[in-house]
C-alpha cells in the first residue's frame, strides 16, 4: 500500500461548527465518538437544503421536486453502496440505525430460516443491539445461543470455533467493539462459519466509521452500520445483505413503499431495496448520510484509520503511567480502533465523567450497553475515551491531566 | 473543579457513616441502578414504630455512596411512618450540590431503596 499522507486535524475541526463552542467555561474536548460523532457542516447544510429547496415525498410524486428528493435519496444510498463496495445498491437497506438493521434480520430472515434446536453464536464483547434481537428470536423459536468469550487482552477466543459451529445456523458478531476497541478478524471466523453451513451477521457500527470496509471481500453475509456515528445525522443507518438473501426473505414491515401491487386480501412485493422500506423514509437523514459519506471519501478512510491508530498508541502510553490505571482491550494498535477503556482503583467512572467534563472533556462512564461484557471485566463499569478524525493529541494530554486532577480530589 | 465534591461528600464517601449490616435486621432492602451499576443495600431495625438502627452496604460513585451514608443520618430515631414518605428533596437539600439530570439516578439510590422498603417493596418512587 501507498503510504498515506497524514490528515490536518485543524483544518478538519473547522468543518465541525461544534467545536467553536465552550463548555464550562472550556473549549470542547470530545472524546465520545463510539457513542456518536459531531457533524460537519457539509453534512448540516446538505439537510437544510433539501428541507428548504426541494422537500417533497420521494419515490410518489411526479413533480419536479418530488423527483429531485428521489434522486437525492437513491444517489445516496449509490453513494453509501461504493463506499463499502456493495455490489449493487440494490443491496443498501436503509434503515433507522444498526439496531434496527439487526432486527430487520432478525424477523425476516431469522424467522423463516430459524429452528427449534439450532444455533446461534455469538460473542461476549456485543453490544445489546447485537445480543437482544437474538435473545429474543432463540426464545421465539427455541434456538440456543452461544458465545465466543475472550482472553486477557480483549482478544476473541477462537480455538473452539469449529466446535462451537456444530449446528450453528448464524454467527453474529461485533466488526469492532465499541467497549474494548479490538477488531475481530473477520475473514477468518466468516470462513470458518460458511464451512460449518452458518451465516454471518456483522456488526460494523465502530468499524465503517473508522476504516476501509469491504463487504464483497470480507465474504460475510449481513453487515449493518448506524449513520450517526460517521458524520451522518441520527435516524438512518443501513442494512447491507446478499442480494440472494435480500430477495428470498419475506418483507419485514408492512405498508407503503414496499408493495407492488395490493389487493384487499393480499399484496406482492416491490423490487429490492424498497421491499424492506415501508413507509416515508428518513429523506433528509439519507441525504445527509450521502454528505457524510462524501466527507468522509474526502479525507479517505486509510488515512482516518492511521490517525486514529496514532492516536491509540499515544493514548494508550500515556495513559498506561496514571497510578493503578487498568487499560482493557488490546495493547497492539493494529488491532485496537479508536476507543479506549480503562478504570481507577480510586476514582468512580461517574465521578471521573463528572470531573473531566468541568474541564470541557466529554468521555463515557458506565457499561457502554455491553453489560455481559462487564461482568467478564469484573466491573460495573468502565471509563471510555473514544477518537475519531477531529480529536488532536493534545487531547491526549489534557485527558491524562485531568484525570490526574481527578484523583487528587479523591486521594 | 472539586465544587461538586465538597468536602463534607468526600468525607461520607471515604468514611461512611454507619457502613455495615444488621445480623438482626427487621427490614434488609437492595436497591441498585442498573445502567451504571451503583448498588445499596439498606439494614433496618425497627424499635416501636421507629426506626431504631440503621447500616447499609454498596458500592459505586462518590455521590451514590455519600448519599447514602448521610441519608442514614437523617433517618436514624425517626417514626418509620413519616420516613414511608421521605421526601428526595431533603436529601438532595442536604447533598448541598447541583446534582445533574444525568446524576439523579446516583444521589437518589438510597431514598429510593429506603421507600421500597418501608412500603413492603411496593415501590412508591417519587417522581424526580
Ligand atoms: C458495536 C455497536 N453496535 C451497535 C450499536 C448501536 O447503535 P445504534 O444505537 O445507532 O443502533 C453501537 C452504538 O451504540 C455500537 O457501538
Amino acid at each position: 500500500m501507498i503510504q498515506t499522507r497524514a490528515i490536518d486535524v485543524e483544518s478538519i475541526r473547522r468543518d465541525f461548527p461544534i467545536f467553536t463552542r465552550k463548555v464550562n467555561g472550556k473549549p470542547l474536548v470530545y472524546l465520545d465518538s463510539a457513542a456518536t460523532s459531531q457533524k460537519p457542516d457539509g453534512v448540516i447544510e446538505s439537510m437544510n437544503d433539501y428541507y428548504r429547496r426541494y422537500n417533497a415525498n420521494p419515490h410518489r410524486g411526479v413533480y419536479a421536486i418530488s423527483e429531485e428528493a428521489t434522486a437525492a435519496y437513491e444517489s445516496a444510498r449509490q453513494k453509501v453502496a461504493t463506499f463499502i463496495q456493495a455490489p449493487s445498491p440494490k443491496e443498501i437497506v436503509f434503515t433507522r440505525n444498526v439496531t434496527e438493521a439487526i432486527n430487520l434480520v432478525r424477523y425476516s430472515w431469522g424467522r423463516a430460516n430459524v429452528r427449534a434446536g439450532d444455533r446461534i453464536l455469538l460473542t461476549e464483547m456485543e453490544h445489546h443491539s447485537n445480543l437482544v434481537p437474538w435473545q429474543l428470536l432463540a426464545r421465539e423459536v427455541g434456538a440456543q445461543l452461544d458465545f465466543l468469550y475472550i482472553d486477557d487482552d480483549g482478544l476473541l477466543r477462537l480455538e473452539d470455533l469449529d466446535r462451537k459451529l456444530e449446528g450453528a445456523r448464524l454467527v453474529a458478531f461485533t466488526h469492532q467493539s465499541n467497549t474494548l476497541g479490538t477488531i475481530n478478524p473477520v475473514k477468518a471466523i466468516t470462513q470458518a462459519a460458511h464451512r460449518a453451513g452458518a451465516l454471518v451477521l456483522v456488526d460494523g457500527a465502530q468499524a465503517v466509521p473508522h476504516m476501509a470496509v469491504n463487504v464483497a471481500d470480507l465474504g460475510i453475509d449481513f453487515y449493518g452500520f448506524s449513520g450517526h456515528k460517521m458524520c451522518g445525522p441520527t435516524g438512518i443507518g443501513v442494512l447491507w445483505a446478499r442480494r440472494a438473501l435480500l430477495e428470498a426473505m419475506p418483507p419485514f414491515m408492512g405498508g407503503g413503499d414496499m408493495i407492488k401491487r395490493v389487493r384487499l386480501q393480499e399484496a406482492t412485493w416491490n423490487d429490492l431495496p424498497w421491499k424492506f422500506e415501508a413507509g416515508t423514509p428518513s429523506v433528509a437523514e439519507g441525504i445527509g448520510l450521502g454528505a457524510a459519506v462524501d466527507y468522509l471519501c474526502g479525507i479517505g478512510m486509510d488515512r482516518v484509520r492511521a490517525h486514529e491508530r496514532t492516536l491509540v498508541e499515544y493514548a494508550l502510553e500515556k495513559l498506561q503511567d496514571v497510578p493503578g490505571i487498568r487499560l482493557y482491550g488490546p495493547a497492539d494498535s493494529e488491532i485496537h480502533g479508536g476507543a479506549v477503556s480503562f478504570s481507577l482503583p480510586n476514582v468512580h467512572p461517574h465521578d471521573l465523567a463528572t470531573l473531566v467534563d468541568r474541564e470541557g472533556i466529554a468521555i463515557r462512564a458506565g457499561h457502554h450497553c455491553t453489560q455481559p461484557l462487564m461482568e467478564r471485566l469484573g466491573v460495573p463499569a468502565t471509563s471510555r475515551a473514544s477518537f475519531y478524525i477531529y480529536n488532536r493529541p493534545a487531547e491526549v494530554d489534557q485527558l491524562v491531566e485531568a484525570i490526574e486532577k481527578a484523583q487528587k480530589v479523591f486521594n | 473543579m472539586d465544587d461538586l465534591y465538597r468536602e463534607q461528600i468526600l468525607d461520607h464517601y471515604k468514611n461512611p457513616h454507619n457502613f455495615g449490616e444488621l445480623p438482626d435486621a427487621d427490614i434488609t432492602q437492595e436497591g441498585d441502578n442498573p445502567l451504571c451499576g451503583d448498588v445499596v443495600t439498606l439494614y433496618l431495625k425497627l424499635d416501636d414504630g421507629k426506626l431504631g438502627s440503621v447500616r447499609f452496604r454498596g458500592r459505586g460513585c462518590a455521590i451514590s455512596q455519600a448519599s447514602a451514608s448521610m441519608l442514614t443520618d437523617m433517618i436514624v430515631g425517626r417514626p418509620v411512618s413519616e420516613l414511608k414518605h421521605f421526601p428526595t428533596s431533603d436529601l438532595l437539600e442536604e447533598l448541598g450540590i447541583q446534582i445533574s439530570p444525568a446524576r439523579m439516578k446516583c444521589a437518589t439510590l438510597s431514598v429510593n431503596t429506603l421507600r421500597v422498603a418501608l412500603n413492603g417493596g411496593a415501590a412508591e418512587v417519587e417522581d424526580e
